[in-house]
């Protein structure tokens, strides 16, 4: 993993700090560029939770960045009230087993 | 660039010697594929940290050579 740069960890921070939810992902939830976004971003619209999705096509600083932010090497990346939910193989999973909505419930 | 089912399951299996390791491939292209991972290592370990486990194992390869891998993984009973 690269060696996260301050100004983009601090992007993050302030991202994932003054929203509830949102979705690290390629494109966005109208267009998103990406099958696994496109996935996670359907998700989160069919159970009704609202979310700000942060494209990273459109910067690649942010791309590399959240990948060591998160030691996740994949995007997307599901954030709640600022902690790392998953990418889509979990956010589908919890979905599938309920623990998703659960989640949204509390 | 990919990866044969081959070369990702011993990579798993070189760290987490006792798993069980299902691959499928999904398109035949080497890039896209699907694999059950089932170790007792898992144990007490959140998803995503089990996740992270064999993202380790395939040693960066997630991501770059590998574009695609739906991850499933279970703890031993």
């Amino acid at each position: 993993m690269t060696e996260l740069d301050e100004g983009v960890k601090s992007r993050i921070e302030k991202e994932i700090s003054s929203n509830e939810v949102v979705l690290f992902m390629k494109g966005t939830p109208v267009f998103p560029q990406c099958g696994f976004s496109s996935m996670v971003s359907q998700v989160l619209s069919h159970i009704g939770v609202e979310f700000k999705g942060v494209d990273v096509l459109a910067e690649p600083t942010l791309r590399d960045g959240i990948k060591s932010f998160s030691d996740w090497p994949t995007i997307p990346q599901l954030y709640v009230k600022g902690e790392f939910i998953g990418g889509c193989d979990i956010v589908k999973e919890m979905y599938e087993n309920g623990e998703l909505q659960e989640l949204f419930d509390k | 660039m990919s990866m044969s089912a081959n070369e990702i399951e011993s990579m798993i299996k070189e760290a987490l010697p006792d798993s069980v390791v299902v691959i499928e491939d999904l398109r035949g292209d080497g890039d896209h594929y699907s694999a059950h991972v089932k170790s007792a290592l898992f144990n007490g370990k959140s998803k995503i940290q089990q996740h992270q486990m064999v993202y380790k194992a395939l040693k960066g390869k997630m991501g770059q050579q590998l574009h695609a891998l739906a991850l499933k993984t279970s703890a031993e009973d």
